[in-house]
């Protein structure tokens, strides 16, 4: 039985800047742990978006990946605004950012529609005006 | 086409990277939004943008990609420098528009090499 390795972040919702750190941290983890390329750029791209989406609808919050022996879960928790239409939101092109956050980049209604491609299972738990937690997995 | 034939091709200056130069890569993709490339990029191993912001180098680190060229001499800050170091990526800007830069890559054969699994 090999042990569950876990890392924590707290991520920072109210510096643009540093927005990604975490997963970039966690793939530096993942190869040092000699994980295969694809598994790792899955990872990768699933909480990066996630991360991102922490900083620019929530006020940031916390991320969580527990790597076990047949999986990756990656758990990521905002006290944010909440999402009032799961089913709206997870659509290819649907987003409330603004001008503000397209001229950074991002904002193009991209992210949860690719964290579902990038990953096995993905679970929204989300209350309005209390904030988001999406759980998604990787199978090794 | 190696990285160094896309730095004289363009005429670009080399910001960090210079030991990488004699790498291969068979694909460009240009944007200015980082959520398409995280979208839609495949195996494109050279991000052509005129956003300058430490996403880009991350977006680029999170795609696997190789080498970032900013155009319109947009210029990229040390910290996002030191942050391309760590990750291994090439970084280089350039006087061009983005789409003088594409031009002159896509017609020297970047992306559309005979043999290179492109569709
Ligand atoms: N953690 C979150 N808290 C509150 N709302 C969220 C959160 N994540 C996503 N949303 C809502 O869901 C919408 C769709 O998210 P998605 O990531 O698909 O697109 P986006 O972030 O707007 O743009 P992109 O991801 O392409 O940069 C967002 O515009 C936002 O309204
Ligand atoms: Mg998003």
């Amino acid at each position: 039985m090999s042990d569950v390795v876990k890392f924590h972040f707290d991520v920072d919702g109210h510096d643009f800047s540093s927005a990604g750190e975490a997963s970039v941290a966690v793939k530096q983890k993942l190869r040092a742990l000699g994980y295969p390329p694809d598994i790792i750029r899955k990872v990768s791209i699933a909480m990066y978006e996630g991360e991102i989406n922490m900083v620019i609808h929530a006020s940031g919050g916390t991320a969580d990946v527990e790597v076990h022996e047949d999986k990756i879960v990656i758990i990521l928790r905002d006290t944010g605004p909440g999402i009032p239409n799961v089913e709206l939101a997870m659509q290819e092109g649907y987003s409330t950012a603004r001008e503000n956050i397209r001229v950074l980049g991002f904002g193009a209604g991209m992210g949860l529609p690719n964290m579902k491609k990038y990953t096995d299972s993905m679970q929204i738990d989300t209350t309005v005006g209390q904030g988001t937690t999406i759980t998604m997995t990787v199978n090794l | 086409m190696k990285i160094g034939e896309i730095q004289s091709l363009l005429g670009a200056k080399l910001l960090c990277g210079e030991d990488r130069l004699e790498s291969d890569v068979w694909s460009a993709c240009c944007s200015d939004m980082m959520s398409d490339v995280l979208a839609y990029v495949k195996d494109q191993g050279v991000l052509i943008t005129g956003l300058v912001n430490p996403q880009v180098i991350r977006t680029a680190n999170m795609m696997d990609m190789v080498c970032i060229i900013f155009v319109r001499s947009k210029t990229p800050s040390e910290d996002m420098i030191e942050l391309a170091k760590e990750s291994g990526i090439v970084v280089m800007t350039s006087t061009l528009r983005a789409y003088e830069a594409c031009g002159l890559l896509y017609h020297a054969g970047l992306g559309r090499e005979v043999g290179d699994g492109n569709v």
